[in-house]
């Protein structure tokens, strides 16, 4: 059987490279893309521990926490369509209204 | 699946990104089934491979961003946000690595079994977490609301 660290350290790597990849690129799709990365990521910690402790909870954590990143990607995309409609851009480093 | 999501943050092309990430998400339902979570493992092909990557890809044939793709990718101060995730894992570590078993539950392999694990969660769900659940058809409701008023030509 798998210790339940590989999977907690697979989670957080991935996590991790989901917050860099937020942090380094320009393009806002795969801004929006990373944070679906950092939420896939804490699902495979949460099934692993549903797994390992044997609790239901995790799992339905997980339906949970599908939904609210299903509702995140709708409004986020029409975040950027109003965004590209108006600024012509997807460059996050172009959008600067909100510099003083 | 390391590889894999470093090739999503790197890729060049946001479709390619897209891509790739359906890759991940093919990845992340196989290990739901090793762990035995087989509705999970469904719900993660259905949902994210098949509504959030198709949407994903919708919009960005729709706004048509080539003229976008050459050119920098990175932000500016990357060496900084590269740094700052290194450090964070490296703090991370050291709680992963002095893990210490807890109580085990109730829901053995054996019993989840019995019952099937679709028939489990959803008995649990419509139980025991019945109001989250209608807090999350509140949440898709104004998602969908607040998608199309976001996304509706200013006349």
């Amino acid at each position: 059987m798998v210790p339940i660290n590989y999977y907690i350290i697979l989670s957080a790597v991935i996590f991790m490279i989901g917050a860099a990849g937020f942090l380094i690129r320009r393009n806002v799709f795969i801004m929006l893309m990373s944070i679906e990365v950092m939420l896939n990521a804490v699902n495979i910690s949460l099934v692993a521990f549903s797994h390992y402790l044997q609790d239901m909870t995790g799992q339905i954590f997980v339906l949970f926490i599908i939904a609210v990143a299903a509702a995140e990607a709708a409004v986020g995309l029409a975040i950027i369509v109003s965004l590209f409609r108006n600024k012509a851009t997807v460059h996050a480093d172009k959008i600067t209204e909100m510099k003083g | 699946m390391i590889l894999i999501s470093v090739l999503i943050i790197t890729a060049k092309n946001p479709v390619n990104s897209v891509l790739w990430m359906l890759a991940l998400f093919f990845h992340i339902a196989a290990l739901y089934l090793f762990l035995n979570a087989e509705f999970l493992a469904a719900v993660q092909l259905i949902l994210y491979a098949g509504a959030i990557l198709v949407l994903f890809l919708f919009v960005i044939m729709m706004l048509n961003v080539r003229e976008e793709i050459t050119g920098k990718r990175f932000m500016k101060g990357w060496p900084i946000g590269i740094a700052l995730v290194v450090s964070v894992m490296l703090l991370l570590y050291f709680p992963i690595s002095r893990l210490i078993h807890g109580p085990v539950g109730q829901y053995t392999i054996e019993a989840v079994k019995a019952e099937t694990n679709a028939k489990t969660v959803g008995r649990i769900l419509f139980t025991d977490y019945l109001f989250p659940f209608e807090i999350a058809s509140l949440i898709l409701l104004i998602a969908i609301v607040g998608a199309m008023v976001l996304a509706k030509k200013r006349t």
